[in-house]
């Protein structure tokens, strides 16, 4: 094994033992982003001297017994849409192509004081909009495990350094499933955790009622640790949860008897690949031979999440991206008349289509005439889809199925059909619907060698049993060991 | 078509943003298309449901009125497309 393709965890013991020093770790880091993000592409910025010092700094800390964390010395990324005082975050967008935040984001503050040292920031679909990375201003990232096919997305870049080892572990958001479908097409484990349990404060805004920051890493282990840094109140999110949070690493556990797992029959239906369904049923199988109670039911509802998804999203980002206007930050057109052509001409250039384009459709449900008929509507079946799951998890502790109806598709083949590119997201929309927690592991390989990943969804703040479900699953199969090819 | 060249137009208006005859071509059947697809959730009956604009229950949150330290004015100028004398700087706006 080379020590990019160690764990979070693995690693933190070479450091701990002083096996290997931070300084090495980061440098093995830099060289394989060097070696292979020229075919992969999931950088936008990459820090090297700076990583560098940090890693020297970082050390000497673990030196003196300073920094204790588990995450002490570990390489990290983030997605592109987190903000990194005096790092460069773009969004993938040409509107903040240079935008260098005088702050950071709780998430990035928390991270760095458990000693974490950042390589860079990842590519994403513009403002998170899709899913497969191709809506990128800058560069189209590829799946480390066939570089025909795209990553998913929006948190491709993510996904893409984690699975091809150019990170110790990265950040994504997910607002429909921007950080569970990428770990699904690249072979690892990722977590969108409870809406409120993670703080929004300097994630740049898309759908702010659904997005939600959460870890991408290579095993559920690493997702427990990772999860224990970044959630927690946090009074600059006026909707983060003040609650107690747990330990999740205390959730490890390899059991899973008793544990009632319900599959809604939806999420294996027809339109799902065969072999994407297979090896679903194949994992619940396992699960239950473990002791797992396990039973098929229906989950109403599940056609309509589409739907009221696009309409509540693209309404939310219709009105968080008014604000780029060309004034405080970002881009300003070079050509206009007066103050309207300013705006018009600014955000007509920089803006990407996708972003326009749901920008339209959500202006369109707000604007008067049509409110109470799209987006209205979309909130109303919005309460439906939680009253389903509420009626789901009276029942199970928590449900199973795919995380996405296909494995990576190949690049180029979605991109001009925006509503088909939609309904890549079926199964993961309504989680977020409904502000539930939802996990990803890999659960087996398709015909063509690409990933398949299974989904489990839990009850609000319950993040605890699906790790423990993952746990059970990864130390009972091999699928996490894989790593690709690159 | 729910979705003609003046709607499209009007739309865009709102949102700011502009689009060349070709674009709009285009953006008028992909709107169509998704609106169409949208119009599915008629099928259910939700006229007794109250809408659900946010899962968890959380309403004005409050704060003391305290006085906390703000960012220099440098550093929230940095990224300003022009700015003059530790101003934003803006096309005239009134005569």
């Amino acid at each position: 094994m080379e020590l990019y393709q160690l764990t979070v965890h693995e690693m933190c013991d070479l450091i701990r033992s002083k096996k290997v020093s931070v300084v090495e770790l980061t440098q093995s880091l830099l060289d394989r982003i060097n070696a292979v993000d020229a075919k992969i592409e999931s950088y936008i910025t990459v820090l090297g001297d700076e990583a560098l010092n940090r890693a020297k700094k970082v050390q000497e800390r673990i030196d003196k017994g300073e920094a204790v964390s588990p995450l002490a010395g570990i390489p990290m990324a983030l997605k592109d849409n987190i903000c990194t005082k005096n790092v460069k975050t773009t969004c993938a967008s040409k509107m903040l192509n240079n935008f260098i935040p005088p702050y950071d984001a709780t998430v990035s503050k928390k991270l760095y004081n458990e000693d974490t040292v950042l390589l860079g920031k990842l590519n994403m679909d513009e403002f998170a909009m899709g899913s497969s990375t191709e809506n990128s201003y800058f560069k189209i990232t590829r799946n480390p495990w066939n570089v025909e096919r795209v990553p998913g997305g929006s948190s491709g870049g993510s996904a893409a350094s984690v699975a091809a080892g150019m990170t110790g572990f990265a950040l994504g958001s997910d607002t429909g499933g921007s950080i569970r479908q990428p770990a699904s097409f690249c072979g690892i484990v990722g977590m969108k955790p409870t809406y409120g349990a993670v703080s929004r404060f300097g994630l740049v805004a898309f759908a702010s009622s659904m997005d939600q920051i959460g870890p991408l890493t290579k095993d559920v282990t690493d997702c427990a640790i990772v999860l224990n840094a970044i959630t927690g109140y946090d009074p600059m999110d006026s909707t983060s949860a003040n609650i107690k949070y747990p330990d999740y690493s205390k959730a490890l556990i390899n059991d899973v008897k008793g544990i009632r797992i319900g599959i809604p029959k939806e999420y294996i239906a027809e339109e799902t690949n065969p072999e994407v369904k297979k090896a679903v049923l194949d994992a619940a199988e396992t699960l239950r031979k473990l002791g797992a109670q396990l039973e098929e039911f229906s989950l109403p509802l599940t056609e309509y999440a589409i739907p009221a998804y696009y309409l509540i999203s693209s309404a939310e980002a219709s009105s968080n991206l008014a604000r780029y206007d060309g004034i405080k930050y970002g881009y300003r057109a070079e050509k206009y008349t007066d103050l309207l052509d300013l705006y018009i001409q600014t955000r007509s250039e920089g803006f990407g289509v996708e972003v326009k384009r749901r920008i339209l459709l959500g202006t369109y449900a707000l604007s008067s005439g049509y409110y109470d008929a799209y987006y209205k509507k979309a909130l109303q079946v919005r309460t439906l889809i939680k009253n389903a799951f509420n009626e789901a998890f009276a029942k199970y502790d928590v449900l199973l199925g795919p995380t996405a109806p296909t494995t990576a598709y190949k690049i180029g083949e979605k991109k001009d059909n925006p509503l088909e590119m939609y309904l890549e997201d079926i199964y993961t929309v309504s989680v977020n619907i409904a502000g539930l927690p939802g996990l990803t592991i890999p659960c087996g390989f398709d015909i063509s060698n690409l990933p398949i990943g299974l989904q489990l969804i839990g009850k609000p703040f319950d993040e605890s049993t699906l790790l423990r479900v993952g746990y059970t699953f990864e130390q009972n199969t091999e699928y996490h060991k894989n790593r690709a090819r690159i | 078509m729910r979705v003609n060249k003046k709607t499209l137009e009007h739309v865009a208006n709102l949102a700011r943003l502009n689009f060349t005859d070709k674009e709009k071509e285009k953006l008028m059947l992909d709107m169509e298309n998704i609106i169409s697809y949208i119009d599915k959730l008629n099928e259910l009956d939700t006229s007794e449901i109250i809408p659900t604009d946010h899962v968890i229950p959380i309403k004005n949150i409050f704060r003391d009125d305290e006085v906390l330290d703000s960012y220099p004015k440098d550093k929230m100028l940095m990224n300003a497309p022009s700015k003059e004398d530790g101003c934003f700087k803006v096309p005239k706006v009134v005569e």
